[in-house]
């Protein structure tokens, strides 16, 4: 299977994007080429359909679009702005744009999906909502935007990423939201997802499973895209508008791939913007150091979707690493999967110590703290910036570091680093 | 006669004889690795067909203890490989039906797992996470030696689907009783009778039921409405208490 995709014609990629971008992925089986698709338990196959029904009711009820885009101009503060990053551009060479998701409620762009699929629950009768979280943005965004609609909501959370992003939890809790921690498997994000389909499964009709990236069986990918296309989108047009033009380079991290996604997708038509996905190298290129998925992985099915994936010669998960929760995914999402094939989206990794130093770099000379995350997308693009000189770079700034504060004391000291 | 027929005929011949099919599972190499064919013969003594479980480190259909089970098993180092070396080795002759999830059996590649699985006595594959729709190119590599792919049936699955499932399912038809994940403790509810009707009136080959069944009684009520059991999270509490694993099957059919 490997080799089909390596041997894929340039007749093939193109066709492969053309679909993509004509809306025809994916098709009717749920598949991007041959990504994706819909590896779910009998249980939930009925259930899947049903909610694929539901998505096609929802984008065509024009009152709750109305609605949904009012709520997000309104309660979540879109359109995010865009930044001219002066100190960055002057450093790097370069001219840099950051497009703020950090700056939409609840810090991160985790809230333009949640706010959606919370609408899409309540149009369907849900009663109830469960979530996973890894870093605990989407749970946050989960909790908030359960709160907002009104409908009950539980989220499961690895017993280690409990720890490690404790403030995040006290805010779930704070909004309504009951957390429950997962210590099987690695107690991270991936055992989180496996918690939360077990829950799905025991109550079909009356949950709503609300995933927070752009993984999973179909239809979520394609949902998860949809809700966060929004980012791109408006990155499209304040770009043209404020720097007079589109980007050469649009920049973003990528862990399952949701805000990636969003930047890229409404972009893809553009031919002359390069795209650049930035993945957690973590301590290193070794299996079991890094999340670098689509540098290091091979197609497999986890959590419902056939996509690239990290696995050891018995199909069994890896156990991933990166200084961020965010990332910390042995999976992504089917279409970068299918990006990558086509050689329309680049990926890169970035390790632990260079995207922190990415991180205070835009602290230092942007005076905005950036999540560790998108800090890896930052490193990237700077990387990019030295081989490419004088180009004009859109960066997506998916989220804020506050939530970072205990990871970051301990692997820098910002006193050291003033003095 | 192909492979995944001596499951139904192991069935068939536990109705003939007036008993309601049991068929035992337990996750290969679990609680020790070594012990593996013998804790697989014990259980076969009293299994019409045997249900052995691939160890996976995300098994999202399972409760507890499979989950459990899985991790201890991966640790010991139980691969798919070793098992189907294990089992081409012993001389089990009760039909083996391999459970396992998607990605093991991707790695290991299909055609080499059919063929290799058709030599070691596997007869058939159970796989949760792979519905029928995206089973085309698994089936087309079984197919070649005989093997089954075993369906799910569920409580949330519609009439018509469910008439689908039974009549494309081989070996056996798996229906699933309670609507969750396996190894659950809550009582059967009542529906479950007239839904298991259902799947045995769609149904050409034996039905057997399984998730959360741990009592004798159970069995008695299931028995009237299926042709077989499978137990498997209850058994491997018994396994793993050190209690006798044999004993307790034998229990469960009265």
């Amino acid at each position: 299977m490997n080799e089909a995709l390596e041997n894929m014609s340039d007749a093939d990629r193109a066709e492969h994007l053309r679909k993509l971008i004509a809306g025809e992925y994916p098709d009717k089986r749920g598949r991007y080429g041959p990504f994706g698709g819909s590896y779910a338990p009998e249980t939930l196959v009925t259930a899947l359909k049903r909610l694929e029904q539901g998505i096609h009711e929802f984008l065509a009820d024009d009152e709750l679009q109305v609605e949904l885009r009012r709520e997000l101009k309104d309660w979540v503060g879109r359109p995010t702005a865009l930044t001219h990053a002066r100190g960055l551009s002057k450093r790097w060479g370069a001219d840099v744009w950051l497009k703020r998701e950090d700056l939409a409620h609840t810090g991160a762009h985790k809230i333009n999906n949640a706010l959606g699929q919370a609408f899409l629950a309540k149009k369907l009768g849900a009663k109830r909502v469960v979530a996973e979280t890894g870093a605990g943005q989407h749970g946050v965004a989960t909790a908030a935007a359960c709160a907002r609609v009104g409908i009950p909501c539980t989220v499961y959370m690895g017993a280690v990423d409990i720890e490690r992003q404790a403030p995040n939890v006290d805010r779930m809790y704070q909004l309504g939201a009951n957390v429950v921690p997962v210590t099987g498997g690695d107690a991270t994000l991936r055992a989180a997802i496996d918690e939360a389909f077990r829950n799905w499964v025991a109550d079909p009709a009356e949950t709503f499973y609300l995933l927070g990236s752009a993984v999973g069986p179909h239809p979520y990918p394609w949902l998860v895209q949809v809700l966060q296309s929004v980012i791109g989108t408006e990155a499209r047009a304040q770009i043209i508008e404020a720097a007079g033009g589109l980007p050469d380079i649009a920049v973003a991290c990528v862990g399952g791939g949701s805000n990636a996604i969003g930047l890229f997708h409404p972009m893809l038509a553009d031919s002359g913007i390069e795209m650049l996905g930035i993945e957690a190298g973590g301590l290193g290129p070794d299996l079991g150091d890094n999340s670098a998925t689509l540098a290091a992985g091979k197609p497999g099915v986890l959590h419902g979707t056939y996509s690239m994936l990290l696995y050891d010669a018995d199909g069994q998960i890896q156990e991933t690493h990166s200084v961020s929760a965010g990332l910390d995914y042995p999976g992504v999402g089917p279409e970068h999967a299918l990006l990558k094939t086509i050689g329309r989206v680049t990926y890169h990794s970035i390790t632990d110590d260079v995207a922190l130093d990415a991180l205070r770099e835009c602290c230092a000379f942007e005076g905005i703290l950036p999540a560790i995350e998108s800090s890896h997308a930052l490193a990237g693009a700077r990387e990019w910036a030295k081989e490419n000189p004088g180009k004009r770079i859109l960066i997506g700034l998916s989220g804020r570091g506050d939530k970072d504060m205990p990871t970051l004391s301990k692997h820098m000291s910002f006193r050291e680093a003033a003095e | 006669m192909q492979l995944h027929q001596k499951i139904s005929v192991a069935l068939n011949a536990a109705t003939a004889a007036g008993r309601v099919g049991l068929v035992p599972f337990v996750t290969a190499g679990y609680p020790i690795k070594d012990e593996f064919i013998k804790v697989l013969s014990e259980i076969c003594k009293d299994g019409d067909v045997v249900e052995v479980g691939v160890p996976f480190s995300d098994p999202m259909a399972d409760g507890i203890t499979i989950q459990r089970s899985s991790h201890s098993a991966i640790e010991q180092g139980v691969t798919l490989n070793w098992i189907i070396d294990q089992l081409a080795a012993s001389d089990i002759d009760t039909p083996i039906v391999l459970m396992s999830y998607l990605n093991p059996l991707l790695a290991y590649g299909y055609e080499a797992l059919a063929a290799d699985a058709a030599k070691a006595g596997v007869c058939g594959f159970i796989v949760p996470d792979l519905p029928w729709e995206e089973s085309e190119h698994l089936r087309a590599a079984l197919e070649t030696q005989g093997l089954g792919l075993v369906q799910l049936v569920t409580p949330a699955t519609p009439e018509d689907r469910l008439e689908m499932l039974c009549k494309v399912s081989q070996g056996f038809i798996y229906a699933v009783t309670v609507t969750g994940v396996t190894g659950g403790d809550q009582s059967m509810p009542a529906e479950v009778v007239d839904y298991l009707d259902v799947v045995k009136r769609h149904a050409s080959i034996p039905v057997c039921a399984g998730f959360g069944v741990r009592e004798p009684s159970q069995v008695a009520m299931l028995g009237k409405h299926a042709d077989g059991v499978i137990v498997g999270s209850a058994l491997l509490e018994k396994i793993e208490s050190g209690e006798d694993a044999a004993a307790f099957l034998r229990g469960l059919q009265g």
